[in-house]
């Protein structure tokens, strides 16, 4: 009897742990989900239980948001930088991953951590000399600021992610594919490019996330509201003055949280492999 | 002889020479990378250098010359007690809520690392705080710390713990202000912390923690003397990503706080901001971000020396 007590208490406590986490890291996006479906007079109203609706939900914010706003706008130019970004960052860090992982012999090793050491070069020490390249190069106040600036973050963490996974790959593949008489070129884009396709998609998908994630360089070098991407439309666009509209921006937020989220679960264990592999290999 | 010979060799030369380049691993290798160090020179170095010189002239929006006045501007910054509480703030900031991520990602790696019903639901949900951007994630907690609407404070009153006369003020006082800083940063930190701890425990042999068991390690002893010490180069990456992107953080401050109230909760990266951008003082603003780099340097090079030493 005592020892099914026991059980009884390490499992009770053991979910009990469980929630605690689950509550305080989806609380936040409940809060979301919950305020920007909830009528003005609802909101605003302290005697309301806040985590219910008191009067019937409504796609007002939502509306408003969509109909009244650059939300819309905002969504597409966080594609159009992403795509760009994307780009850039797979044709510079494909082959930049691959000769460190393959062709750079002793100097490989060094390079990498010289890579992997530029990722940490934090923006906050670099917006104030890329704004002024950014105002010379004629790109200011202009989204296409942030598609020539991004690679300088992407294609360090990507080259770092892809070099995981080529030292990953058996080295074999290639050396049969050029003995059946391919260059080391053809080699490479014949056999260890389409055999890496998986790792390629994740590089596709966390450039993406990386671009949508950025708040610092889109803050310092976009004030027209047309140009924004969404993460910073969101939080500056929809607070005039000392008014947040908060059915609104918890709305926007929410839209541009679910494709991040769904993103990083899909891809997130190939993504510690090769943050962690590149290092301790 | 000579001339056919030669004349051979010139009609097979284009094709030769054009192998020779693709199938040298050395020369292949360089152009390779070529691009990628291009860029990063021309985007990444070029502009730290332009940084440090801002640092070292009379450069504002204002008056744009390149006149070089030494280390003035440190000497001018260092002096204002302002941005002494500044640094001061930005090392609480990033070792409070660094130690409280992992603190947190510790424990919480430790309930994941039990097969239980609904363990991948909650994994994506605990992930949520680090995946999504920070900028959206902290204008949602700023919704919920409210002066007025508090869906916090709210249940403090409903629990009886607080009144709505006394009901704290999160972002309006200084030391909770600071709080709620670390708080959301942790937030944000201790998934990742998380998943690091479980990438590095399942990575631990198995045969080795039943070697331990049998020569009689408990539960204790097995996390802290046998797996703690095998994964502890994987923890230091995951910190030295911690600690820097920390450090240099200014969008929760600036979404948050906006560094009030009075000052209680600016950071390094944030007062570079405001004087850089804000107030248009170029050569100040890169001065005080320059502060930045000798923890970064300290930071980096002590955890790669750490990993390194492990390896061998």
């Amino acid at each position: 009897m005592r020892r099914i007590l026991a059980i009884t208490g390490r499992e009770t406590a053991f979910y009990g742990a469980v929630a605690f986490f689950v509550i305080v890291c989806a609380f936040p996006f409940y809060w979301m989900l919950i305020t920007s479906l909830k009528t003005n007079s609802d909101l605003y109203n302290v005697t309301n239980i806040p985590f219910w609706f008191t009067e019937a939900p409504t796609l007002e914010h939502f509306r408003y948001l969509f109909e009244q706003t650059l939300f819309v706008r905002w969504l597409l130019n966080s594609l159009v930088i992403g795509l760009c970004v994307t780009a850039i960052t797979l044709v510079t860090a494909i082959p930049a991953g691959y000769s460190l992982a393959r062709m750079s012999g002793r100097n490989g090793e060094a390079l990498g951590i010289g890579i992997f050491l530029t990722y940490l070069v934090p923006p906050s020490l670099l917006f104030l000399p890329l704004s002024r390249i950014v105002a010379d190069l004629g790109l200011q106040n202009s989204m296409w600021s942030l598609v020539l600036v991004y690679p300088t973050f992407t294609i360090p963490f990507c080259a770092w992610l892809l070099m995981g996974f080529f030292k990953a790959m058996p080295p074999e593949i290639e050396e049969a594919a050029i003995v059946d008489g391919c260059s080391l070129f053809g080699a490479f884009m014949r056999m260890t490019v389409p055999l890496s396709l998986p790792a390629i998609l994740t590089v596709v998908i966390f450039t993406f996330t990386l671009t949508l994630q950025e708040f610092v360089y889109a803050l310092t070098f976009i004030s027209s509201s047309d140009q924004k991407p969404v993460t910073l439309g969101v939080v500056t666009d929809l607070v005039r003055g000392d008014v947040f509209y908060w059915g609104e921006l918890m709305a926007g937020a929410l839209i541009a949280s679910i494709p991040v989220a769904i993103a990083y679960n899909l891809f997130l264990d190939r993504f510690i492999s090769g943050i962690t592999g590149g290092a301790v290999k | 002889m000579a001339v056919i010979a030669e004349s051979a060799r010139l009609a097979v030369k284009p094709v030769s020479r054009f192998r020779f380049i693709l199938d040298r691993r050395d020369v292949l290798g360089s152009i390779f990378i070529a691009p990628a160090i291009l860029y990063v020179l021309l985007l990444v170095g070029v502009p730290f250098l332009l940084a440090v010189y801002y640092s070292v002239s009379a450069y504002t929006l204002y008056d744009p010359t390149w006149r070089f006045v030494g280390l003035a501007n440190f000497e001018q910054i260092i002096q204002n007690p302002v941005f002494l509480e500044t640094l001061g703030n930005t090392f609480l900031f990033t070792f409070g809520s660094n130690l409280l991520g992992l603190i947190m990602g510790k424990f919480g790696a430790l309930l994941l690392l039990r097969p239980f019903p609904g363990r991948k639901i909650v994994r994506a949900l605990i992930i949520l705080p680090w995946a999504v951007p920070i900028a959206l994630a902290t204008i949602a907690w700023e919704w919920m710390f409210d002066s007025l609407y508090s869906v916090i404070n709210w249940t403090l009153i409903a629990l009886g713990i607080v009144t709505r006369d006394d009901a704290p003020n999160w972002l309006g006082s200084p030391h909770l202000a600071m709080l709620c800083i670390i708080i959301i940063n942790a937030w944000r930190f201790f998934p990742f912390a998380i998943v690091i701890f479980l990438a590095g425990i399942t990575a631990v042999p198995q045969d080795v923690i039943d070697a331990a068991t049998v020569d009689g390690a408990g539960f204790w002893r097995r996390n802290y003397q046998i797996i703690l010490p095998m994964i502890l180069p994987i923890v230091a990456i995951g910190l030295i990503f911690g600690i820097v992107f920390t450090f240099t953080d200014l969008s929760i401050v600036f979404l948050l706080t906006n560094g009030g109230p009075s000052g209680a909760t600016s950071v390094l990266g944030f007062e570079g901001f405001q004087v850089g951008i804000a107030s248009g003082d170029v050569a100040h603003g890169a001065a005080i971000s320059l502060f930045m780099l000798p923890v970064l340097l300290i930071v980096v090079i002590g955890m790669l020396r750490f990993i390194r030493r492990r390896e061998i």
